[in-house]
């Protein structure tokens, strides 16, 4: 991966306000730490969408989660990347509450989704999950057809009436660049789809509920080259509507997809910044040394 | 291989090879191919061959006597056996060959059957103009046609009189018909409504209502209007009676006895000597038709056997309206909704010891708990008028199928938590982000990809439940019931009636009959039967099942 041109000339100059209070920002979220102090955020800084405070996670004892705290701006691509096990994808789990599945995760701290807390007393779950989607690792379409599929969300929020859903469905579909592909079999069965087809039907479902940030959990590991390169594109287009995180284990991707990124190990938050800044001239040596690869 | 060892030759060599190891694998399904094979053509032989029409064959024997009948079993036994039933068998022989004759005549000779040695026959032949008649009562009779009767005088019915009885056959059995239609369906209905009419009246008077109560001269308008329909069916079957009786057929058996049979007894007149194939593959077909279609004859040794068929179709089906809901709510809650930890465990090990408690148990717990507690209780809540004559608290349909769906849930239960625990948690977790609730996802997604195994767990409950005989003789099988318990008149299904069932059918005629050798083939006949109907029942399951793997393959995968 080369390093991106113009180091610098970022909005968000990460390096002079993190290198200013090292000490009180402590070593692991530096940037968070400063968001978190300054409140509002710069002018040339789009509007938050979500933001961590203080948040820990564990599986049982074990600390998975260490005091994370950050800023996701809104209608931007936010990528966060590190070695396997680093707590990404945990911690994007974090953000529609998929970890209450998990037996045993008991979390302490806050998320704010426009403000309100989403770990809250008298939160619906159900309801936050359809401001906040998800996409999986793997595609996981419902053994129903490509139009059950996209209708699923609204189905569930009681919309039936036909017409509503075909305008709907072909919303989505052409959103997630699918409907060119499909249109000719929407009612065939989602599992009859390519791969890489299915993992875009599987973000149409998502985006045909209108959610306000789109979470997506490694979405083109599991895919060819060709559908990885379509999924990056859709991206592209969706941060327009969208408010999006992506989880990666490959550098590169989150360096061509994201505005911004963080840079994650061991359950730590090591470095969250504008791309470009943080590929070309990290902060943290930790951060260097693991996209020049030399650890990780 | 320069440094072969001794273990590299020899048994040794060929223990380590691994061939002895397929070939007891092989082996051992090959030997339970042929059982099972062996069985279907053991009792499809002997079962289809029943219908089969049989050559009748006289013998004489060397005292001059004479045998007729059909040839039905035969044997050869140590002459000291023979000579110590009182039989003269030439000194120094050691074995005989003995017939079983299959006879008939049991109103001539009390017995169905004759064993004769064959040392005592002088001669066989083939008479062509030997008949056979299936009766109403008394078995088959084997004769001569001596002449026709109408009203007692006869009737000249020149060289061939076959034509003549075919035709007069005809119409008695037309006649019959109409008779069986007037006495089953209309006579029967107005008796059905006779009979609620009486609870009506017993009703009231628990009420304590008073002798001028509207209620009292319904019933009693009712009452009459019934009775007078009684009456005009009542005159009719007598006239049809009356037509039916007119025909009788004159017989002579081999022994010079005549007998008079009427023709309204008669069910089938046949000269099996004459018969060419066509003929007979006629009579087969024919033969082979009653006996899925009709009513038992003759203590269950004669005729068909259609309300086993329909009791036990009709009772497995109410099994599994029963046993599903119930099996598969229990594994939701099981497999979604409980606290994995030590309880649930236990229950599971209880649910699944539960399928290994004998049936004959599960028998008495339904007569116990199902018959007399909880139909006991209907009937003094909602029956109280047909008392002391129990509506529910007595074996029926009702209690059947649901000491069967007992007896099967654990099959189902096991079987549908199977299923939930192999849906992928990808996709519950793609139904959860979309903003679905728990019930949401089981409802729209987790159940519908679990119908595959909700099947197989069905599919393995019909096979049990179809072949269960022990329990259902506690609640509800019947050797012969007078009804089915499906009819025209309200309310259509009477789960309160009492069935009958191959699977005991099968005992009954086998075991309890006073016949048992003309009952034998009809064992296997049966036999051949319900394993048909289990095969045909889960066939039926296992193509749902298909199809809905098709479906939603993705489960499977």
């Amino acid at each position: 991966m080369q390093p991106k041109p113009e180091p610098g000339t970022a909005p968000m100059t990460a390096d002079a306000d993190g290198a200013e209070k090292p000490a009180e920002a402590g070593l692991t979220h530096a940037v968070g730490a400063r968001a978190l102090r300054e409140g509002a955020a710069p002018a040339e800084m789009p509007a938050t969408c979500l933001e961590v405070r203080k948040l820990n996670l564990y599986y049982g004892d074990k600390r998975a989660l260490n005091d994370i705290n950050m800023t996701i701006p809104e209608k931007q691509v936010t990528a966060f990347f590190g070695p396997s096990g680093c707590g990404k994808s945990t911690l994007l789990r974090c953000f529609n509450r998929m970890n209450d599945l998990i037996d045993d995760v008991h979390i302490d701290g806050e998320i704010l989704l426009e403000g309100q807390n989403i770990y809250a007393r008298g939160i619906n779950v159900a309801q936050l999950r359809r401001r906040v989607g998800m996409v999986f690792q793997k595609p996981n379409p419902f053994p129903k057809s490509v139009y059950e599929n996209v209708a699923y969300g609204l189905r569930i929020q009681g919309v039936n009436s036909r017409r509503v859903l075909d305008k709907a469905v072909e919303r989505a579909l052409r959103g997630a660049a699918l409907w060119e592909e499909v249109k000719d079999r929407v009612h065939d069965n989602a599992l009859g789809l390519s791969g890489g087809q299915q993992q875009r039907l599987v973000i149409a479902r998502a985006i045909a509920v209108e959610p306000e940030v789109l979470l997506l959990d490694e979405p083109a590991s599991a895919l060819d080259p060709i559908s990885t390169l379509k999924i990056e594109e859709l991206i592209y287009e969706l941060k327009k509507d969208y408010t999006i995180v992506i989880v990666t284990h490959n550098m590169q991707q989150a360096a061509r997809v994201s505005d911004y990124t963080a840079f994650m190990y061991m359950g730590d938050l090591i470095e969250f910044g504008e791309t470009r800044t943080l590929f070309t001239t990290p902060r943290r040596k930790q951060t260097e040394d693991y996209i020049t690869g030399r650890y990780g | 291989m320069k440094d072969e060892t001794p273990q590299d030759r020899g048994t040794g060599a060929w223990l380590r090879s691994g061939l002895p190891w397929i070939w007891l694998t092989a082996g051992t399904v090959s030997f339970s191919l042929i059982m099972v094979f062996g069985l279907l053509i053991l009792i499809t032989l002997r079962g289809m061959g029943h219908f089969w029409p049989q050559g009748v064959v006289e013998l004489t024997l060397d005292n001059g006597e004479r045998v007729l009948g059909e040839l039905s079993d035969s044997e050869t036994v140590t002459a000291a056996r023979v000579r110590s039933l009182g039989i003269e068998v030439p000194e120094g022989q050691e074995l005989v060959d003995r017939y079983l004759i299959k006879t008939g005549n049991r109103d001539v000779n009390g017995t169905d059957f004759r064993w004769v040695t064959a040392v005592h026959v002088a001669g066989t032949r083939h008479p062509e103009p030997v008949f056979v008649a299936e009766r109403e009562e008394w078995g088959n009779f084997y004769g001569y046609v001596e002449g026709l009767e109408e009203n007692g005088e006869a009737v000249a019915s020149g060289d061939d009189p076959w034509p003549e009885i075919a035709a007069r056959l005809e119409r008695t059995q037309a006649l019959r018909e109409r008779i069986e239609h007037i006495e089953k369906d209309r006579m029967g209905s107005v008796n059905y409504e006779l009979e609620h009419l009486r609870l009506r009246t017993r009703e009231l008077e628990l009420e304590n209502a008073p002798a001028d109560h509207p209620g009292y001269a319904a019933i009693a308008a009712d009452r009459a209007a019934l009775d007078a329909r009684y009456e005009t069916l009542a005159a009719e079957l007598g006239a049809l009676y009356e037509q039916i009786g007119r025909d009788t057929l004159i017989a002579r058996t081999t022994t010079g006895d005549v007998r008079k049979l009427p023709f309204a007894k008669l069910v089938r007149v046949f000269q099996p000597n004459t018969m060419g194939l066509g003929a007979k593959l006629v009579h087969y077909v024919d033969k082979a038709a009653e006996f899925v279609t009709d009513e038992p004859r003759e203590a269950n040794t004669e005729g068909g056997v259609f309300p086993a068929i329909f009791g036990t179709v009709l009772m497995v089906l109410l099994m599994s309206v029963f046993v599903t809901p119930f099996g598969v709510i229990a594994a939701v809650y099981l497999r979604e909704y409980a606290q994995q930890g030590t309880v649930t465990r236990i229950i599971r090990i209880a649910v699944n010891n539960l399928a290994g408690v004998p049936s004959v148990v599960y028998g008495v717990f339904g007569l116990g708990f199902f018959v007399y507690f909880i139909g006991g209780s209907l009937d003094a809540l909602f029956y109280p008028e047909a008392l002391p004559a129990p509506t529910f608290g007595t074996p029926g349909l009702l209690w059947s199928s649901l000491t069967l769906a007992l007896l099967t849930v654990p099959v189902v239960i096991v079987a549908t938590e199977e299923g939930l625990s192999r849906i992928p948690r990808s996709i519950r977790e793609g139904s959860l982000a979309l903003g679905a609730t728990k019930a949401e996802t089981l409802w729209r997604t987790v159940l519908p990809m679990a119908t595959p195994a909700m099947m197989t767990g069905l599919i393995l409950a019909v096979a049990r439940a179809a072949g269960e005989v022990a329990p259902l003789m506690m609640v509800g099988v019947v050797k012969l019931a007078p009804s089915l318990p499906l009819d025209g008149n309200f309310p259509y299904l009477h789960l309160d009636r009492k069935f009958m069932h191959l699977g005991f059918h099968i005992y009954d005629v086998g075991f309890q009959s006073p016949n048992v050798e003309a009952a034998r083939p009809l064992v296997y006949a049966t036999s051949l039967l319900l394993v048909i109907i289990i095969i045909t029942l889960n066939l039926a399951a296992i193509t749902i099942r298909n199809r809905l793997r098709e479906k939603y393959n993705a489960a499977e995968a």
